[in-house]
Order: C-alpha cells, then sequence, then structure tokens
C-alpha cells in the first residue's frame, strides 16, 4: 500500500505509523461523565468502508495528516485537509 | 453407507468402491423458526451449536453461516493450541479449552489431528526467564503444566536454532508447556459441523445475515438473504466481522478488525518438532505435517477488512525467522494468507449478554481464536441456554473497561499505533 505523504509524495506504508480514527471528538475538558470518557477511549466505529484516520510519516518528514481510505478495499482516497 | 467413522467402516468402503460415504452434513432449506439462531459458521459458531444441543438438549438450532463452512478464520490461523495464561480470567477458560481438545477427536468422531507436541517460548533476557519463572509457577498453581528450561535443555530440544557465539538473540532458557500443540483446524470446522448436524442442527450455508428483529429491546429474529428466519435467541459469532454485525443490532463495541498474516514455506523433511515461539519479536512456528514450516507474527497495525496482507509484515516476519533459524534462509514462501479478528483493548474476547434481550455475543478474539474454540462452544452455548454468564466466562464481559476490570494478558490489543 502507498500513502500520499503530503509534503513527500507517495510513499511505502512501512515509512509511516498509524494513528486511528480522525472523525472522533475528544469530549470537553472537564466532562465528568464516565460513560462518555469510555466511549471515546475503548469504542471504535470500526467501519467496513470509507475511513477518515491519521498517519505520520514517521521514518520520513514526521508530518501528521489526515488520510481517506476504504477499511473494505484498502483504496485511498487521498489526503484530507 | 456408514454413518459412524470407524477402522470397520474405514475397511468396509474400501472393498467396495461404488457404497458412496454419506455427506458429513446435511444442507436443510432454512425453517421459519427456531429456538436459537447462530449468526456465524466458523469453529465458535458451529461448536455453540454443537454444545447447546449436546449439553442442554437443544436441538430446535440453526447456524447461519454467509459463505461456506471452513471459508473464515477457523481455516486461516496457526492451529496452535495452549493454555499458557496467568491471568485469573483466562487461566480456566484455556485450561478447560485444551482439555476438550485433549479428547474432541472421540467426542466428534472426527480425526481432528490433535497433536500435543509441546510449545517451547524462548527466553533472550534474564528478565524475560524471571518471567517466565513467574508465569508458570501461577501456571502449575492452577494446575496446568508448565516446565522452565535452561539453556542446555533448550539446546537439547532445538540443537537446530542459532546456538553460535554470534547469534544476534542469545537463547538463556524457555518456558515450555508440553500439552500444548497443534490440530487440523478444518477438521475441527468440519467435526463439529457433522456431529451437530447428526444432533438435529441445521447448518445453512450461503445465507447472509441482512439485519436483526428486534422490538422494544428484544430480538426475536434475524432478516438473511433467504428470508426472514424468527429465532427464541440469537447468538453472534462471527469474530473480524463482530462491529460489522453488531451494528444492525445498534450495538457500539470496543472491537477493531485487523488483519494477521500467516505463512507456510515449501515442504522440507522433519525437523521442527515443537511449537517454537520466540521472545524477542512475536513470532512463532512449528512444521505441519506435510512439511512446510508454518509461521505467523504481530498484526499489520491498521484497521482493514480486506484479506490481504502488507509485504512489511511479510519482511519482519521473515527476518524474524531467519534470525531465530538461519539455517532457513533459503527457503521459500510457498503461501501466505490474511485473516480478519476483533482486536479489542486489552487483547481479551467477549462471551456475555448484550443491551438487547435474547442476544448474545461472542466475539474480539484477537490472536487467540482458535485455540479457544471448544471452550468457546462450551461456555457460550450455556450462556445462551441460561441466559446467564457461564462462570468460566465471567471476566469477559463488554462493560470490563468501563469497571477497569481489563484482562490485559500479554498487551497485545489494538493499541500497536499508539504505543
Amino acid at each position: 500500500m502507498m500513502i500520499p505523504c503530503p509534503h513527500c509524495g507517495d510513499r511505502d506504508v512501512s515509512e509511516f505509523r498509524y494513528g486511528g480514527d480522525a472523525t472522533k471528538q475528544r469530549p470537553k475538558h472537564g466532562t465528568g461523565d464516565l460513560r462518555t470518557w469510555h466511549d471515546h477511549v475503548f469504542v471504535f466505529e470500526n467501519p467496513k468502508g470509507p475511513h477518515t484516520e491519521y498517519w505520520q510519516h514517521v521514518l520520513g518528514c514526521r508530518r501528521w495528516f489526515k488520510l481517506a481510505r476504504n477499511t473494505a478495499t484498502n483504496e485511498i482516497g487521498g489526503v484530507v485537509s | 453407507m456408514s454413518k459412524h467413522y470407524s477402522a470397520l467402516a474405514l475397511a468396509r468402503h474400501a472393498l467396495d468402491p461404488d457404497m458412496p460415504w454419506p455427506k458429513a452434513w446435511e444442507s436443510p432449506e432454512p425453517k421459519s423458526s427456531y429456538d436459537v439462531v447462530i449468526v456465524g459458521g466458523g469453529g465458535h459458531g458451529l461448536a455453540t451449536a454443537y454444545y447447546l444441543a449436546k449439553n442442554h438438549g437443544i436441538t430446535n438450532v440453526a447456524v447461519i453461516e454467509r459463505s461456506y463452512i471452513g471459508s473464515g478464520n477457523v481455516g486461516r490461523n496457526t492451529t496452535l493450541i495452549r493454555s499458557n495464561y496467568m491471568i485469573g480470567g483466562n487461566t480456566a477458560f484455556f485450561e478447560h479449552s485444551l482439555k476438550l481438545w485433549e479428547g474432541l477427536s472421540h467426542e466428534l468422531n472426527f480425526n481432528c489431528m490433535v497433536s500435543q507436541r509441546g510449545q517451547i517460548v524462548l527466553a533472550i533476557s534474564p528478565v524475560q526467564m524471571d518471567v517466565f519463572a513467574r508465569r508458570g509457577n501461577i501456571m502449575r498453581l492452577n494446575g496446568i503444566d508448565a516446565e522452565l528450561l535452561d539453556a542446555g535443555e533448550v539446546r537439547k530440544l532445538l540443537p537446530y536454532l542459532d546456538w553460535s557465539k554470534d547469534a544476534r538473540w542469545p537463547i538463556l532458557g524457555a518456558i515450555m508447556q508440553p500439552r500444548a500443540g497443534t490440530v487440523r483446524h478444518d477438521a475441527v470446522a468440519w467435526g463439529y459441523a457433522r456431529a451437530a448436524s447428526a444432533l438435529g442442527v441445521h447448518i445453512i450455508e450461503n445465507c447472509e445475515v441482512t439485519g436483526f428483529l428486534i422490538n422494544d429491546g428484544l430480538v426475536s429474529g434475524v432478516e438473511t438473504s433467504r428470508g426472514r428466519i424468527n429465532a427464541g435467541k440469537v447468538g453472534i459469532a462471527v469474530a473480524g466481522h463482530t462491529s460489522h454485525v453488531a451494528k444492525m443490532a445498534g450495538l457500539r463495541l470496543p472491537v477493531e478488525s485487523h488483519i494477521l498474516q500467516a505463512f507456510v514455506t515449501e515442504p522440507v523433511k522433519p525437523i521442527v518438532d515443537h511449537v517454537v515461539s520466540w521472545g524477542a519479536e512475536l513470532f512463532y512456528l512449528s512444521q505441519s505435517d506435510k512439511g512446510g514450516l508454518v509461521f505467523g507474527g504481530h498484526i499489520d497495525g491498521f484497521n482493514t477488512y480486506t484479506q490481504r496482507g502488507q509485504f512489511n509484515r511479510i519482511q519482519t516476519v521473515a527476518e524474524c525467522a531467519v534470525s531465530l533459524m538461519p539455517f532457513i534462509s533459503r527457503l521459500r514462501l510457498l503461501r501466505h494468507w490474511g485473516g480478519i479478528q476483533d482486536m479489542t483493548p486489552d487483547g481479551s474476547p467477549f462471551i456475555c449478554k448484550t443491551d438487547v434481550r435474547n442476544l448474545y455475543l461472542n466475539g474480539g478474539w484477537c490472536y487467540q481464536g482458535f485455540k479457544a474454540t471448544p471452550a468457546s462452544g462450551w461456555t457460550f452455548s450455556h450462556t445462551i441456554a441460561h441466559d446467564r454468564e457461564h462462570d468460566l466466562v465471567r471476566d469477559f464481559s463488554l462493560d470490563r473497561f468501563g469497571k477497569g476490570r481489563e484482562l490485559d494478558e500479554f498487551g497485545l490489543g489494538n493499541w500497536t499505533y499508539k504505543q
């Protein structure tokens, strides 16, 4: 799988580190509701299909970015701004 | 036609080649209603159906499989069985599983080729030896076999490892579980399917569940590609796709789907007599009856449902193999494949009730689904039959993260990308 780094262009997946679901919103600071925090930390949407996620070009320019990828096919939709 | 497999039946069929063997299991049309419907005809689903009929007398059961029996993870694993666990919730469960494996071929009247060749986990540091000693002590206190070996003892058993002074990872010793080993995984699926079918369970292949019938928080059946099927109770056993299927019932779970790759080399003469695991990386290896070296490593590290692995993982696993056993460096990989597994935050599974009444969940198996198959079926069938979790799976609950009761046995959750 090749991943399009916004700075370095298409590079092999082995140069990158995965960072998880990029659509998760961290609960507001001070939220006391444990259920909300539990869901934020432990529950995953895990869709079979389009997914927006974080990647870091850790063995390259070290830039973090958001990527659109289809989890059913590994088809890359491109960098999401 | 001989329904019961035996040496006599084999001889009778050999003498009369025109006599066909009966189909191992029936392929009935789905009825409109069952007492229990199991979603997923993998090892766990079939074992659950078998023990529902055998242990609990519930035979009006259907197992609904999207593809054909044996097409999923039950045929995609590396066939290992062991019970070298040390956290309370795991120890007794996996030991129960190993005990069921030991009698499984007789239980099912199907040769599962259970081979208790022993698993040896190699230590590459003094700290690891201490950790292994602790693990072994806990196992023995639980009545599970474990032996701590020093380097000399390991060398006698595994003379083919790299024992040179230049070895990249010198081996200091090992922990061994003599009763661990391998099982022919296809036979497990076929054996459970055949035995369940003989007890009256309907095995319905090529039938995809497309939705759940839920009213007022109570499940009453499933929608399938072959029509609606009503059910008193429904069990989900589709590990790899648990999130996907559970979402149809409105459940959001602590599960991510990841790919784990496995590898087989070209066949060679018998050399590896045990299951050998390595302390320097997650890497393990055994030799199949056909002679191929079977090995596996870590998950690729990002969530995916494609059963196609990444090259960099193949490279890492091959490097592990050669580092541990330099003599296999010129062997070629014959096949490699990927299976999709549920990864949970603590690396442990779920066998439990859900927020939907009469809907039960079996999933989140991470790296350990195959070895758990018999005990999973045993305890999940109990959970469904009695509407109450079996004692062995009390800790495999969905709410354990909220209660701070994670079962973090090996630190192998879906967090690889957060470490």
